[in-house]
C-alpha cells in the first residue's frame, strides 16, 4: 500500500463517536488501496455535519448546497469527462432526501461518480428532524413519538434507477474495501453507510443498537449491484457549423412597388399552415427587396385552437415589430375569426379578406369574401390566402411567392398551379 | 432593391444569440426547455460543442456549476418559472465565482402566467436574486444587433469577472423572425478563463487589485483547488465571519462594481436642446426608437437612452437622466421596475412611465405620453 495522505493530521470536525469520522478515514484508506493521486479526486460535499469535513481533505474539494451535491458532482464528472478522475460525493440522508431526483437521475445517466450516503436517519446539523430515511419507530428530537412510516431503501432505489455499484454497510470498523469497489466501478455507484448520530439519535433512542435498527427496518446489509454499469459519455461535437451561413441567404431579385409599410395579420387554425404561410409571405417580401418581420401568436397548446401571424412588409427599415391595426386582415377559419374579432372591430380602414363560409364580423374595413377553405382544402387555406392577397394587393411580384414556395418541400404535395387560381 | 453585398436572411433573435455566445467562448449549454426560451435550447443542440438536456432547472444550474468548476463556460436559457428554481444555485455559483450565462426570456407572469406572451417583468427578480443584495451583472437586448454584441459581452464579462451573468430578453425578441443583414456584425473574439500559473500554493479566492482571483479547474494535478458556497477565506475554507472571509464576501460586490465601466453598454441618442428624455430597455426599446423618430418628425425635441447594461446601474445613466426635466421610462410591466431602480419609490418630479402588460407597448403610447407634458 502506498503512503499518500488524503487527510490532514488535524482532528476531524465531528462530535465524539460520530460515524462520519470513520467514513472519512475509510475513504482515505480506500483511495490509498487504489493508489490514486489525491488531486485526481474531487470530493463534493453537501450541507450537513459531514460537509465540514472538506477542510480536512487534501483532494480537490467542492462544497455546495443542501441536497444538490449529487447534481453538482454530476456536472463536474461530465465536465471532466475522464473516468480516471474520482468524483466522490458525501451527503447525509437529509441531503439525499432533498436531492432524490439528482440521485435517481445520476444513477440513470451513469455519471462517473460515487455517492457516499452518511445515513444517520435524521438531519443532524439542523437539530435532528426526521428525514425520508428515518425508519419506523425511530425517534428524533422533533418526532419524539417515533416515525410512523418506513424510510426509503435508497439501495433498492438506486438499483432500480440503473446504478452500477450499490452497497449498504454498517458504518463501524473497516469498510474501505466496499468504498474502494465503488470508487473503482465505472459509472454511478453508491454506498450507504449506516450510522447513529450520538448527539440526537442516541439521545432520542437511549440504549439503541445500530445493527438492530437496521435489521428491524428490514434493510439488507449487502452488495445490491456490482455489475459493470454504463458510464456517461459527454456528447461532444467538435467544429459545429455556424448558425449564420450562406445557406440562409436570400438575395433580392424582384422589386416591390409598395411605398409604405403594410402590416398583415393572418388568423386561422392550428394545423392549417398559418405560420408557414406567413413565413413564405415574409421571405418572398425579402426576395422582392422589402424589409419584413413575422411573429406568431398561438395558445400554449400549439396543436389546437387559433394560430395567428403578424407580418410587416416595408420598404423602410422596421424598428417596431409589434402589431398595430393591420392594413390587411386575413381570416381563414372559425378559430381565426374568434381570435381576430376584436382586431376586425377596431379597423376603420384597410381590408378584411375572410373565408366565405364565415360570418362577417363587425368592422370598418372593406370586406372581401373568398372561398379559401373550399379551394384547396382547410389545411392549405392559409397558403392559398397569402398567394391570393399578394396577387390582389400587388404587394410584390407573384413570382417571388412561387420561388419561395418551390424551394420548400410542401411544393411536392401542393401544386403551384392550384395556388395560382385567383 | 437591397445592395447585393449584403448578407440578408430571415432569422430570429435566438439564432443570433446562440451563435454569438459560442463565438465569444461559451462551450456548454445545459437546459430544460421552457417557452419562450425553446428556440435557444434547440439552436444550442446544433451549435454548442456540448449540450445536455437536464431534467429540471435546479439540476441545470448545478450541472452548469460542475462544468464551470471543471473549466468550461456554460450557458442556459429559461423563463421566470425556471429562473425562480435556479435562484439558490445562482447564488452558489456567484459565491463560488463561476463564469456562466443565464438567459432569462421574460414572459407574462405572475407564476406560470402566459408562456406565449412577452413581458419585462423580471428585472426586480434578477435584482433581488442574491441574499445580501449582491449584484449580478445583467444585460438586456434591445434589437437584433444586441443579440450579437450584448450576448458576446455577457460571455466575456462572465469570464473576465468569474461570475454568473444574466442576459434578459423577451419572447418577442427571441421568437420574432425578421429580415436581417449580418454583413456588418463585428467579429467576436473568443475569451478564455484566466488561469493561475504560479508555483506556490494556489489560493482560489485571493485576488490582486483587479479583485478577480485566478482560476484553476479541478482537472489539473498541480494545485489543490477548494471551492465553496459558504462564507470562506482565500483558501476556500469555510469560515464563520473572520475578517478575511468577510472581506472576501465584500469583494464579490466590489469586483462587479469596479469593472462596471468596462461592461456598460447603452445607446444614447441625444438631441441638443431637448428637455425630455425617453428611457427604455429590452423589447420596448423597439417602440421607443420608433416613437422618438415620430416625435422629432412632429418637431418635438427629445433624447433617447437605451440601457443595455441594467445591473449594477451604471452611473452614466444617472448623469444623463439628471440633465433632463422630463423623463419617460418605457417598459412592459405595470409598476415600472427600471424606473423604480433609477428613481426609487418616491420618484422625482417630471418622471413618468409608459407601462403595460400582455401586449407590446406601441410607439403611439410613448408619443402620447411625451406630448402630454406640453
Ligand atoms: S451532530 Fe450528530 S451527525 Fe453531526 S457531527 Fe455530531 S454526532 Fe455527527
Amino acid at each position: 500500500m502506498n503512503s499518500k495522505n488524503f487527510l490532514t493530521d488535524s482532528q476531524l470536525p465531528f462530535c465524539k463517536g460520530c460515524g462520519h469520522a470513520l467514513v472519512a478515514k475509510n475513504t482515505e484508506k480506500a483511495l490509498q488501496k487504489l493508489n490514486v493521486d489525491p488531486l485526481d479526486v474531487v470530493l463534493v460535499t453537501d450541507i450537513g455535519c459531514h460537509g465540514i469535513v472538506d477542510k480536512s481533505f487534501l483532494t480537490h474539494t467542492v462544497h455546495g448546497l443542501h441536497g444538490r451535491s449529487s447534481a453538482l458532482a454530476a456536472g463536474i464528472a461530465a465536465g471532466l469527462n475522464n473516468p480516471g478522475k474520482k468524483v466522490i460525493v458525501f451527503t447525509g440522508d437529509g441531503g439525499a432526501t432533498i436531492g432524490m431526483q439528482h440521485l435517481i437521475g445520476g444513477a440513470h445517466l451513469g455519471f462517473d461518480m460515487t455517492v457516499v450516503v452518511h445515513n444517520n436517519m435524521l438531519y443532524g446539523m439542523t437539530g435532528g428532524q426526521p428525514s425520508e430515511f428515518t425508519p419506523c419507530g425511530f425517534k428524533t428530537p422533533t418526532l419524539p413519538e417515533g416515525s410512523s412510516k418506513e424510510g426509503y431503501d435508497i439501495c433498492e432505489l438506486m438499483v432500480a434507477a440503473g446504478a452500477s455499484y450499490v452497497e449498504r454497510v454498517i458504518g463501524i470498523g473497516d469498510y474501505s474495501d466496499s468504498l474502494a469497489k465503488a470508487f473503482s466501478s465505472s459509472g454511478f455507484s453508491l454506498v450507504e453507510v449506516m450510522e447513529i448520530c450520538p448527539s440526537y439519535g442516541v439521545k432520542s433512542n437511549p440504549g439503541i443498537k445500530l445493527s438492530q435498527v437496521v435489521e428491524n427496518a428490514g434493510w439488507n446489509v449487502k452488495v445490491f449491484a456490482d455489475g459493470k454499469g454504463h458510464s456517461f459519455k459527454k456528447p461532444l461535437k467538435e467544429n459545429t457549423e455556424s448558425l449564420i451561413s450562406e445557406k440562409l441567404e436570400i438575395k433580392p431579385k424582384y422589386q416591390s412597388e409598395i411605398k409604405k409599410p403594410v402590416s398583415i395579420l393572418i388568423s386561422g387554425s392550428a394545423g392549417e399552415g398559418v405560420q408557414s404561410a406567413a413565413e413564405f409571405l415574409a421571405k418572398a417580401g425579402i426576395l422582392s427587396g422589402l424589409n419584413t418581420t413575422k411573429k406568431g401568436s398561438y395558445p400554449v397548446t400549439v396543436g389546437v385552437g387559433f394560430s395567428a401571424s403578424d407580418v410587416i412588409l416595408s420598404p423602410k427599415p422596421i424598428l417596431f415589430t409589434g402589431s398595430t391595426n393591420p392594413d390587411i386582415l386575413v381570416i381563414t377559419s372559425a378559430d381565426g375569426l374568434n381570435f381576430a374579432r376584436n382586431t376586425a372591430a377596431k379597423m376603420t380602414s384597410g381590408k378584411l379578406y375572410i373565408d366565405d363560409s364565415l360570418d362577417v364580423p363587425e368592422t370598418g374595413a372593406q370586406v372581401i369574401r373568398v372561398p379559401f377553405r373550399e379551394k384547396l382544402g382547410a389545411r392549405t387555406s392559409s397558403l392559398y390566402a397569402v398567394f391570393y392577397i399578394v396577387h390582389h394587393e400587388k404587394l410584390f411580384p407573384i413570382d417571388a411567392m412561387k420561388e419561395v414556395f418551390l424551394s420548400n418541400k410542401i411544393s411536392k404535395k401542393v401544386s403551384i398551379e392550384s395556388l395560382l387560381q385567383f | 432593391m437591397h445592395d447585393n453585398k449584403k448578407n440578408l436572411a430571415f432569422i430570429d433573435g435566438s439564432r443570433l444569440i446562440t451563435e454569438a455566445l459560442v463565438r465569444a467562448g461559451a462551450d456548454t449549454f445545459v437546459g430544460y426547455p421552457i417557452t419562450p426560451a425553446n428556440l435557444l435550447y434547440l439552436y444550442a443542440t446544433k451549435r454548442f460543442p456540448t449540450m445536455l438536456a437536464a431534467p429540471d432547472e435546479i439540476t441545470t444550474l448545478q450541472w452548469m456549476s460542475g462544468f464551470a468548476i471543471s473549466g468550461h463556460v456554460p450557458v442556459t436559457a429559461t423563463s421566470f418559472p425556471g429562473y425562480a428554481l435556479m435562484v439558490e444555485s445562482i447564488g452558489m455559483a456567484a459565491m463560488m465565482e463561476l463564469p456562466m450565462v443565464i438567459i432569462l426570456v421574460q414572459r407574462l407572469g405572475p407564476a406560470t402566467g402566459t408562456a406565449t406572451r412577452g413581458a419585462q417583468g423580471d428585472l426586480n427578480v434578477v435584482f433581488g436574486t442574491m441574499s445580501g443584495g449582491y449584484s449580478l451583472p445583467t444585460f438586456s437586448i434591445s434589437n437584433y444587433h444586441d443579440c450579437w454584441e450584448v450576448s458576446a459581452k455577457a460571455v466575456h464579462t462572465a469570464i473576465e469577472l468569474r461570475t454568473p451573468v444574466v442576459l434578459l430578453t423577451s419572447k418577442e425578441m427571441v421568437m420574432t423572425q425578421q429580415s436581417f443583414d449580418w454583413s456588418d456584425l463585428p467579429e467576436i473574439a473568443p475569451k478564455k478563463v484566466k488561469q493561475f500559473e504560479g508555483e506556490g500554493q494556489y489560493f482560489p479566492y485571493k485576488a490582486d487589485e483587479s479583485l478577480v482571483s485566478d482560476f484553476l479547474p479541478v482537472s489539473q494535478n498541480k494545485h489543490q483547488v477548494r471551492i465553496t458556497a459558504s462564507t470562506h477565506d482565500t483558501r476556500g475554507i469555510l469560515q464563520n465571519s473572520t475578517p478575511e472571509a468577510i472581506n472576501n464576501t465584500k469583494r464579490l460586490e466590489e469586483k462587479v462594481n469596479k469593472h462596471l465601466d468596462s461592461y456598460t453598454l447603452y445607446d444614447f441618442d441625444e438631441q441638443e436642446g431637448a428637455e425630455t428624455l425617453v428611457v427604455s430597455w429590452d423589447i420596448s426599446s423597439l417602440a421607443s426608437r420608433e416613437a422618438v423618430v415620430e416625435l422629432r418628425n412632429k418637431g418635438k425635441m427629445v433624447s433617447l437612452l437605451i440601457a443595455k447594461t441594467l445591473l449594477p446601474i451604471p452611473k452614466v445613466y444617472i448623469d444623463i437622466i439628471q440633465r433632463y426635466k422630463k423623463v419617460v421610462v418605457v417598459e412592459e410591466n405595470l409598476k415600472g421596475q427600471f424606473r423604480q431602480l433609477l428613481f426609487g419609490a418616491a420618484g422625482r418630479e417630471g418622471v413618468t412611465g409608459v407601462n403595460g402588460i400582455a401586449k407590446m407597448i406601441n410607439p403611439s403610447e410613448i408619443v402620447e405620453e411625451v406630448m402630454r407634458y406640453e
